[in-house]
């Protein structure tokens, strides 16, 4: 008789072996509460550390979005998009988050490998928590971004509410995104050197301060690919909904509904594969 | 294998054939000076193993308190650790009748918030409802001794609080599997006397308990089968005065202490 047949016959059972896939997320989503705790408490302690607190969640982004409209509105001139400070902002806000839930996400495993060496617990909620995090700043943020949005007289429209189903999207897009990056930089610590390139680069392709049209106008081919950038359909898709002068279409609403749901399963399974792995020494 | 032996015997923890080991990223000299150059300063980085547990295997049956013993870097926490699935094993496996719960270095929580939250933190980690943990919160307060700094963030503690509430948080709830590592036994004598209490009556309540010490004295005292671990090898397994004499002799100690 083998070890595993007298373990099995006995009723044990193996240790730090993975669950399957769906008993994992099941587990996972009893432990819910804790991911949101951690957030939560891990907000606060951050916001505890400098004087301002909790205004530098939008103080922050409204600078970014000040010193990129002072540069990019200037040295664009005339061809600036249309309604370029709110266009500006929705784009600096939502890339904010994305931006935000990818880092973070790359970290949330090898900084709290003390979390996963002292207890046992669905490793995903680390990701998570790390996008919950992101959530929190991201509510306020977009209340300024309401703001901002009066305040250059743009029309109130039932099309803001669009900005619910389409932020939801974002988010498990960003789950997705997370759960991805927090495994990859558990194989390949050096990734993390990385990130503030890539996140760099999208910036720069997503058309956070620029037309995309206008300036691919003659490359109908790469707008085509610029246009299939999740970061991009986002953002473009929340600037329909409350921007004037831009307009969503169903292709935008498809696109962002397949990256989210493909990040999140993706993300997920490719999380799970290598649970047993965490917190192992490297 | 050792699973063959004691048919009437309830099996509870089977450890077969396991291995764990570390890859670490090192320069690969020693601090002396190398015949290939370099030495100390070398700027060569090179995946260095470090084979912390070699096939080890045993069975551990229903009521049996086992002590660890052997010298620091034996590999005993390397072992508990994969125990306790909180440590990838590299081949072998590990059974057990219920997920074995670690008491050792313990939970690090967040040094920024109160020792209250991280009573709510740590407790929802180990999987229980916030009601559970609002109702033990005072008592695992108490039972560390915190009760005036509870509301402070961890980080203005001193290394024995926070040990002292890392216990009392793990401590809360019983086990069936229990692995204590006495790593943990800082702090003043009197909660080191409170916590030795608890432990002896998780110990009655639970079916099984690993001890690591390095005190000959609780482990003859608490065991009833003591393994005896050294460079990652089993060295012995057996009664404790046995074992416990031969790692004596071993270590050159005259008294038991």
């Amino acid at each position: 008789m083998s070890v595993a047949d007298y373990a099995k016959q006995n009723g044990l059972k193996k240790v730090g072996a993975r669950e399957p896939l769906l008993e994992y997320v099941r587990h996972a989503w009893q432990r819910r509460d804790f991911a949101y705790v951690m957030a939560l408490y891990t907000n606060q302690a951050q916001n505890s550390k400098n004087r301002l607190g909790r205004w530098w969640i939008v103080l922050l982004p409204t600078l970014q979005a000040a010193v990129y409209g002072l540069i990019f509105g200037v040295l664009l001139g005339g061809s600036r998009p249309e309604n370029f400070i709110p266009y500006l902002f929705t784009g600096v806000f939502l890339f904010s988050f994305l931006q935000g839930a990818f880092a973070n996400g790359a970290t949330s495993v090898t900084s709290n490998i003390g979390l996963v060496r002292s207890l046992s617990f669905p490793r995903i909620l680390l990701p998570t928590n790390a996008v919950i995090q992101q959530v929190f700043s991201l509510l306020p943020q977009v209340g300024l971004l309401l703001v901002t949005l009066i305040a250059f007289r743009q029309p109130i429209t039932v099309n803001w509410l669009l900005l619910i189903p389409i932020l939801f999207l974002m988010v498990i897009f960003a789950f997705g995104l997370a759960t991805i990056s927090a495994r990859l930089t558990v194989h390949v610590q050096d990734l993390n050197k990385l990130i503030p390139f890539i996140t760099r680069i999208v910036f720069y392709v997503s058309g956070i301060f620029f037309s995309m049209d206008k300036v691919l106008h003659n490359y109908p081919v790469a707008l085509q690919i610029a246009n299939l950038n999740p970061v991009y359909v986002y953002i473009s898709l929340a600037r329909g909904a409350v921007v004037e002068g831009y307009s969503m279409n169903a292709t935008m609403w498809i696109s962002a509904i397949a990256w989210a749901a493909s990040f999140l399963v993706i993300g997920v399974w490719f999380f799970w594969k290598a649970e047993e792995r965490y917190g192992r020494e490297i | 294998m050792a699973a063959k032996s004691k048919p009437e015997l309830k099996p509870v923890v089977i450890v077969d054939n396991v291995n764990v080991v570390y890859k670490v990223f090192a320069s690969g000299r020693r601090a002396t000076r190398g015949a290939a150059g370099g030495g100390l300063f070398s700027r060569k980085l090179q995946l260095r193993e470090v084979h912390a547990v070699k096939n080890v295997s045993f069975t551990i049956y229903e009521g049996e308190s086992v002590g660890i013993i052997g010298s620091n870097g034996s590999g005993k926490s390397s072992l508990m650790t994969a125990i306790a699935g909180l440590n990838p094993i590299e081949s072998g496996a590990i059974y057990a009748s219920a997920r074995p719960m670690l008491l050792g270095v313990g939970a690090v929580l967040l040094p920024a918030i109160s020792g209250l939250k991280n009573i709510l933190l740590g407790g929802l980690a180990m999987g229980y409802s916030r009601k559970e943990i609002n109702e033990n919160a005072e008592a695992i307060t108490k039972f560390a001794g915190l009760e005036e700094f509870i509301d402070l963030p961890m980080k203005t503690y001193s290394a024995g609080m926070s040990a002292r509430l890392r216990f009392s948080i793990a401590a809360s709830r019983d086990h069936d599997i229990l692995i204590i590592d006495e790593a943990l036994a800082v702090g003043d004598q009197e909660f080191r006397n409170r916590s030795e209490a608890r432990m002896r009556e998780m110990r009655d309540r639970a079916g099984t308990v690993f001890l690591v010490s390095h005190s000959m004295k609780s482990i003859l005292d608490t065991c009833t089968r003591v393994i005896w671990i050294e460079k990652g090898e089993m060295l012995m397994d057996g009664k404790p005065e046995k074992v416990v004499k031969a790692y004596n002799k071993h270590t050159g100690s005259t008294t038991i202490d």
